[in-house]
């Protein structure tokens, strides 16, 4: 331990406790405080500020949502046949199912709003500038990470607006040019929304883009250290100048703030007004309008607004031009003026944009309200939703359960009086102990039903007397029938094919 | 902290870590204030996972079966039976979000034996040997199961084996009048009668 002060700092450097033998103890076996030294001593240039907790609100929403995904996880089945069961099972049945899963479904709309906010911030701040290019990039691309977890988790609960609001997506796909048929293709895994579909949706929303976010998450915060904090916009972003403070205390209370202010924002939401389900997707229905969730309204009213007309130029074109100038942002502005003031240009376009994608989202929501038929459509839809979630939960049947009675009793009704007479010895017999009733089959043998085209009566009569090896093994016993028996068996089976 | 402007610029200057007092974290007038932290974020994230917990032991709680009663019909119609009456129940196991129900076949017959009520016993049909579902045969007038011979007397007690005891009585009541059984599973291979889980 040095004895060297610091000019300006707090001399304590005498002062060696008792607990200072233990604290060097656990430091050189652990080195947590030297860890914690480097994680929470990050120096700000211009003190603490409201406006840096954007980008740790992001990481907590994340590790929000994380957890009660994977909690989600717990009940969720990805199969078409059964998705929409659990999450019902979920929210109508399990323990505190329904508040988890809307802190997940508000979670993503939080985190799509704090992912704008913080990249508002960074924008109007100019923190982009003084050789964060890559800082900057990795956050564009988590930016549409976060957009891909939001598409992607919209479809896994398999309700009506799941269903549609992804088959409208995937179809925008196929308006690329060229290979636009084929990314159709090979998001829904083929032609149609089905099962495969909720496994691919599925497997990104919980593995690929969890691991990807992760990834960039890291390589974020480790530009952004390597870099440094920008500070505020009177800050050269290269050389700072201000007085720096470390980030703990006063940011790191800041951040945790907001964190408690999130969480407490969606608990409210979530208990009070939980997120809702709809009823089972059902591809039939012709009726169904299908509306995405609000951030990608205007993405959907975009494409909805002159359909038809120049598609290239409204596809591909324009598009094109504003990913470029989001991902290419700090390659184009290249000045180290941060001051929105003195760069029109940057904020013109930026502005342009944001309120080109306000306007579009707004005209989507007047259109839908001012439309009586779409309204009252809509309408329906959200009754149909609210129907559903009254309704008590309904357990799905299980397969593999006996045939339900209607079957039973057709197939207790032979044809003839030697199909009568087979039932009589299928019966006393017990054939329908192993084979089923009706010789339906059962998980201990086989079915019985319509071996009459399989095998002829003198066939059956053989296997009577010489068993295979499996009828042996699976407990058949031994029967000794007459040809006469055996074919009205026969008769009796077939009569039910 | 200063800063030189002079010099060409690497990375903001930061608190050097071995010059003591301030810059230990987890020691001295710093600490205290990050142990206040730590407890009040380690007591949200309790509070938090209050929620999770409930929900992760819900199915350790939750009645996962519900076995319930069976009507058989009015009392009256069983009074004069003289050989047992084949009859189906139907039981529904709930299985988290699935449900089988299954149709489980059952004898009411005249009898004393233990379980029976004003001399009425409702019978499991599944042979106490292996588990087959034992037929009643009408000519022979006793039970005979169909897989390794086991034979039953009309109440239903052993006759001959190899089952180790007669056909297990199932639980009966009588609810204004009417009979109800509840379905259950035995134990196989046993020379008692014991309940499945």
């Amino acid at each position: 331990m040095s004895t060297e002060s610091t000019p300006g700092e707090n001399p304590q450097t005498g002062r060696e406790p008792q607990q200072g033998r233990l604290f060097r103890w656990f430091e050189r076996r652990t080195g947590l405080n030297k860890l914690l030294h480097e994680a929470l001593d990050e120096p700000i240039p211009g003190g603490a500020r409201y406006a840096y907790i954007f980008g740790s609100g992001l990481l907590f929403i994340f590790i929000s949502q994380v957890i009660t995904g994977i909690f989600l996880a717990l009940y969720y089945v990805p199969s078409a046949d059964h998705a929409h069961v659990t999450v019902a099972y979920i929210t109508k049945v399990v323990a505190a199912g329904s508040f988890l899963r809307s802190l997940h479904v508000y979670g993503a709309s939080a985190m799509v709003i704090i992912v704008l906010l913080h990249l508002s911030q960074t924008f109007l701040y100019g923190s982009y500038k003084g050789r964060r290019e890559l800082l900057w990039v990795s956050g564009t691309l988590l930016f549409t990470l976060v957009m891909g977890m939001a598409f992607t988790g919209y479809l896994l609960p398999w309700d009506q607006k799941a269903y549609f609001a992804t088959a409208v997506g995937t179809s925008v796909a196929s308006e690329a040019p060229f290979v636009g048929g084929l990314l159709e293709r090979l998001m829904r895994g083929g032609n149609q929304i089905g099962t495969l579909t909720l496994s691919r949706f599925f497997a990104m929303h919980v593995f690929y883009i969890p691991a990807l976010i992760f990834l960039f998450v890291a390589i974020h915060i480790y530009l952004f250290r390597k870099a440094g904090a920008a500070g505020p916009i009177s800050e050269s972003p290269v050389r700072p100048k201000q007085h720096t403070e470390s980030f703990y205390p006063r940011q790191l209370v800041m951040d945790l703030g907001f964190a408690l202010l999130l969480i407490v924002a969606l608990g409210f939401a979530a208990y009070f007004a939980p997120a809702a389900l709809g009823p089972l997707a059902d591809p039939a229905d012709t009726h169904f309008l299908p509306r995405p969730e609000w951030y990608y309204r205007p993405l959907f009213e975009w494409l909805k607004v002159g359909h038809g007309q120049a598609e290239f130029l409204r596809i591909v074109v324009i598009p094109g031009i504003i990913v470029a100038l989001f991902v290419g942002l700090p390659f184009l502005d290249r000045r180290l003026e941060r001051r929105p003031w003195r760069r029109p240009a940057a904020v013109g376009v930026f502005s342009v944009i944001f309120i080109a994608l306000v306007t579009l989202g707004a005209y989507s929501y007047y259109q839908d309200s001012h439309d009586k038929d779409v309204a009252m459509q809509l309408e329906q839809q959200h009754r149909m939703e609210v129907q559903f979630m009254n309704q008590p939960f309904m357990p799905q049947l299980a397969n593999g359960a006996e045939p339900p009675p209607d079957q039973t009793a057709e197939a207790a009704a032979p044809a003839s009086p030697v199909g009568a007479e087979g039932e009589k010895i299928f019966q006393s017999h017990g054939c329908y102990a192993c084979h089923g009733q009706g010789g339906a089959g059962t998980s201990f043998a086989p079915k019985l039903r319509g071996i009459g085209s399989k095998f002829s009566t003198a066939q059956l009569e053989t296997l009577f007397e010489h068993p295979l090896p499996q009828m042996n093994a699976g407990g058949m016993p031994h029967f000794k029938f007459t040809p006469d028996q055996v074919e009205a068996l026969r008769t009796y089976l077939d009569s039910l094919h | 902290m200063e800063t030189n402007s002079n010099q060409e610029y690497t990375e903001p200057a930061r608190p050097s870590f071995d010059s003591a007092g301030d810059k230990r974290i987890l020691e001295g007038r710093r600490s205290f204030f990050l142990w206040l932290i730590a407890v009040g974020t380690a007591a949200m994230g309790a509070l938090l996972a209050v929620p999770l917990v409930r929900y992760v032991l819900y199915p350790v709680f939750a009645k996962t079966t519900s076995v319930s009663w069976s009507n058989l019909g009015h009392g009256s119609q069983y009074a004069s039976v003289t050989t047992p009456v084949r009859q189906i129940v139907k039981i529904e196991q709930v299985d988290g979000w699935r449900e089988a129900v299954s149709r489980k076949p059952i004898y009411v017959t005249k009898g004393k034996r233990k379980g029976s009520l004003d001399g009425v016993e409702v019978l499991s049909a599944v042979c106490p040997h292996l588990g087959c579902e034992v037929p009643w045969n009408a000519e022979e007038g006793k039970f005979m199961c169909p897989c390794h011979g086991s034979q039953f007397a009309p109440d239903g007690s052993l006759l001959q084996g190899p089952a180790l005891r007669g056909l297990d009585t199932l639980p009966v009541k009588s609810d204004k009048g009417d009979l109800m059984a509840r379905y259950e599973y035995f134990q196989a291979l046993l020379p008692y009668k014991k309940e499945v889980g």
